[in-house]
């Protein structure tokens, strides 16, 4: 009976481990489109391919990135005269779903390109087999740089982790004050590790002082007591605390400071602007600055102007950063189907890695060799349960 | 590390253990009266979170209406998930009976996206309970001291149920010999759907207090703690009530206390508990609190 049921139950363990492993469930919601059996081949129709975390712990920052593209779509829904339909695909928030998604998109939709992912992770996962099947995929806010190097398939419309490090590192520095720092990270994450150690390298820069992180302390996707890894932090009381990870989970970390009386400001990354990290967080995330992508504030752009009059007449709300970039990748793949005259992915992905100065509504897009853009960096800090604009800054 | 530092991390310790422990309960009943690991579990403490968000949400009840509400509507879920996953395949392998109790988890993850949506939603913020006391040089939530008392009176009158009333004894029996209890006069399907009952009760009053600690909710929130909770339910020996409470709390300081205690580990947080399972397994698989018995073939 012991050896039985000790048996069972390590079967058991493994079976839930890889129950974990793909969390969410195999019937999420899908949208309209996805509901379709194979796509028919109609040579009137365009199929772009959209992969974004639509459940799971990613969820709200997928969504708002679908949003973009899909206003896009509806602002500029044909090239060389034939309709442009998007196809978009959950992938649930985890890395193995978001490789069968884009394989999903490839073999099944017949995508000519392809749109995502919110959270580096799932487009690093993706990258192989974008490359392979040479399909263009254009990430909107993945910001490691993992992701477009040694693909010549990936493109992005955003800027990246080393840079953006170095802005909040700056700001912590100079903005803040502060002379030493703590790190709480997302460590299931690609991006939040990386965007901590291009932090932690311009920091220890800057101060000079090779014992300026005082303190990193780990936490995993969906955990959500963070009591510890908190105590462990400002036990060694650092003048801020840079705690870059997805939303929800940093929500609840500053909550729960908040809640074990230590008051260290919290600076943070892009992937904290969703209206789910105020939400959660409430009175706790008063006075937490990150730094994003774009701000409605000032309109960049002419294609700033229409993206924002046609958002807010749609939504009447003002949009965010990663909105602006899933709009913006849909009109630069629009854009270089136009310029490459036919629908033939190869000639689709030579014309967007020839992109220069090319108007987005999120600010000028210039591809460099690796197939990332050099763009501005705006801060911005919650203030009275909104997104209040800081400041822009400069590529150097 | 100071000694104030330490009070700070146990006290989160042990109100972390009291919300495992809660949950684990349920399934250390229905397996000790079914034999079967009922994982379906995490998926109703979940629902019990989204009952009681919408109680407070949409239909603006008071808090304590609601929280009432989600508890009696999770128990009602429980006994519907025995009675349509479970009884229909009473004489059946154990295997096929675990087999529909994925299945059921699977449901009702689904059906929760489908009807909640994907994206997270934040918990109400009931400040009678989340608000912030210093207690010397401790810092809490009332919550963390009110988490412990809740679970230690629940485990009582349980205990209570369970060794002193008719019920309790009907559950003993059946957990002992399904058919000799029906022919003692037990009946032995009402007696089940009770016991899932109960253990739903408790996983709703653990999952409210859950989502006035950690206030943020979504359909697959259930899968971690149910995880974690089923194998606090067997590291205190799987069957046995005040075993599920003790595995709780050792599993909620053990977590908490290996980070305190090497920071480097902090990734490693979830591995604790199932580096912990397997230690259990392999020394003593019946658990701590668990009961030598012979398999009836």
């Amino acid at each position: 009976m012991k050896k039985w049921l000790s048996i069972l139950m390590i079967m058991l363990l493994v079976l839930s481990l890889g129950l974990t492993g793909c969390s969410s469930p195999a019937e999420a919601p899908a949208p309209a489109e996805d509901e379709e059996e194979v796509a028919p081949v109609d040579e009137d129709v365009i199929r772009i391919g959209v992969f974004q975390p639509l459940t799971g712990a990613n969820a709200a920052g997928g969504a708002l990135e679908v949003e973009g593209s899909r206003l896009a779509n509806e602002l500029y829904p044909e090239v060389l005269g034939k309709k442009i339909e998007l196809v978009v695909v959950d992938n649930r928030s985890d890395a193995v779903e978001a490789a069968s998604a884009v394989a999903r998109l490839i073999e099944r939709d017949n995508v000519v390109a392809i749109i995502g992912s919110w959270g580096s992770t799932f487009s690093m996962a993706a990258g192989d087999l974008v490359r392979d099947n040479q399909i263009p995929t254009v990430a909107a806010s993945a910001t490691n740089p993992m992701v477009t190097l040694d693909n010549d398939y990936y493109f992005r419309v955003c800027f990246l982790d080393p840079f953006q490090g170095t802005v909040m590192a700056n700001y912590a520095y100079n903005g803040l004050g502060a002379r030493t720092a703590g790190i709480i990270r997302e460590v299931s994450n690609d991006y939040a590790v990386g965007l901590a150690r291009f932090f932690e390298q311009a920091f220890i820069e800057l101060t000079g002082d090779d014992n300026a992180i005082v303190e990193i302390s780990d936490y995993n996707t969906g955990d959500q007591d963070f009591s510890s890894q908190l105590l462990n932090v400002s036990g060694k009381n650092p003048d801020v605390i840079f705690a870059p990870g997805n939303f929800t989970e940093s929500a609840l970390v500053i909550q729960q400071a908040r809640n074990l009386g230590i008051d260290i400001p919290f600076i943070g990354g892009d992937t904290w602007e969703t209206p789910e990290f105020i939400e959660i967080g409430g009175d706790a995330v008063e006075g937490a600055v990150f730094s994003t992508f774009f701000t409605s504030d000032v309109a960049i752009t002419k294609e700033s102007e229409t993206f924002l009059t046609a958002y807010r007449e749609q939504y009447g709300k003002e949009p965010a950063a990663v909105t602006a970039l899933g709009y913006d990748a849909y009109i630069l793949i629009r854009d270089a189907i136009e310029r490459a005259g036919e629908v033939d992915s190869n000639k689709i992905r030579d014309e967007i890695a020839k992109t220069q100065g090319f108007e987005g509504a999120a600010g000028a897009i210039n591809l460099d060799e690796n197939g990332d853009p050099v763009k501005s960096a705006v801060i911005k800090v919650v203030e009275n349960g909104e997104f209040v604009y800081l400041d822009t800054i400069q590529p150097f | 590390m100071s000694f104030e530092l330490f009070l700070q991390y146990l006290t989160n310790g042990i109100s972390l253990g009291s919300l495992y422990a809660l949950i684990a309960i349920g399934y250390t009943m229905v397996y000790g009266i079914l034999r079967l690991i009922n994982f379906a579990h995490g998926e109703i403490f979940m629902m019990s979170l989204y009952f009681a968000f919408y109680g407070v949400t949409m239909f603006s009840m008071p808090w304590y209406v609601s929280f009432v509400m989600a508890i009696i509507f999770t128990a009602a879920l429980g006994m519907l998930v025995e009675r349509a996953a479970y009884r229909p395949l009473r004489d059946s392998p154990r295997i096929t009976v675990m087999v529909s109790a994925i299945g059921a988890s699977f449901f009702m993850q689904n059906l929760g996206i489908v009807i909640f949506g994907g994206r997270p939603k934040a918990f109400p913020n009931i400040s009678l309970l989340t608000d912030v006391i210093k207690i010397g040089t401790v810092t809490l939530q009332r919550l963390t001291l009110i988490i412990p008392v809740v679970t230690i009176v629940l485990l009582f009158g349980l205990l209570h149920l369970v060794n002193k009333t008719k019920t309790g004894m009907a559950m003993r029996a059946v957990s002992k010999d399904h058919e000799t209890a029906r022919l003692m006069g037990v009946d032995v399907n009402r007696t089940i759907t009770i016991t899932f009952g109960i253990g739903s009760i408790l996983a709703a009053i653990g999952g409210i207090m859950w989502g006035s600690r950690f206030p943020q909710i979504q359909p697959v929130m259930g899968l971690m703690p149910g995880l974690k909770c089923f194998i606090a339910a067997v590291i205190g020996g799987i069957g046995n009530i005040t075993g599920a409470v003790i595995g709780g709390f050792i599993l909620g300081i053990g977590e908490i206390m290996i980070i305190a205690f090497l920071p480097d580990l902090t990734g490693y947080r979830d591995a604790f508990a199932f580096v912990l399972l397997i230690v259990i397994l392999l020394f003593k698989p019946t658990g701590i609190m668990g009961e030598k018995i012979s398999e009836k073939v």
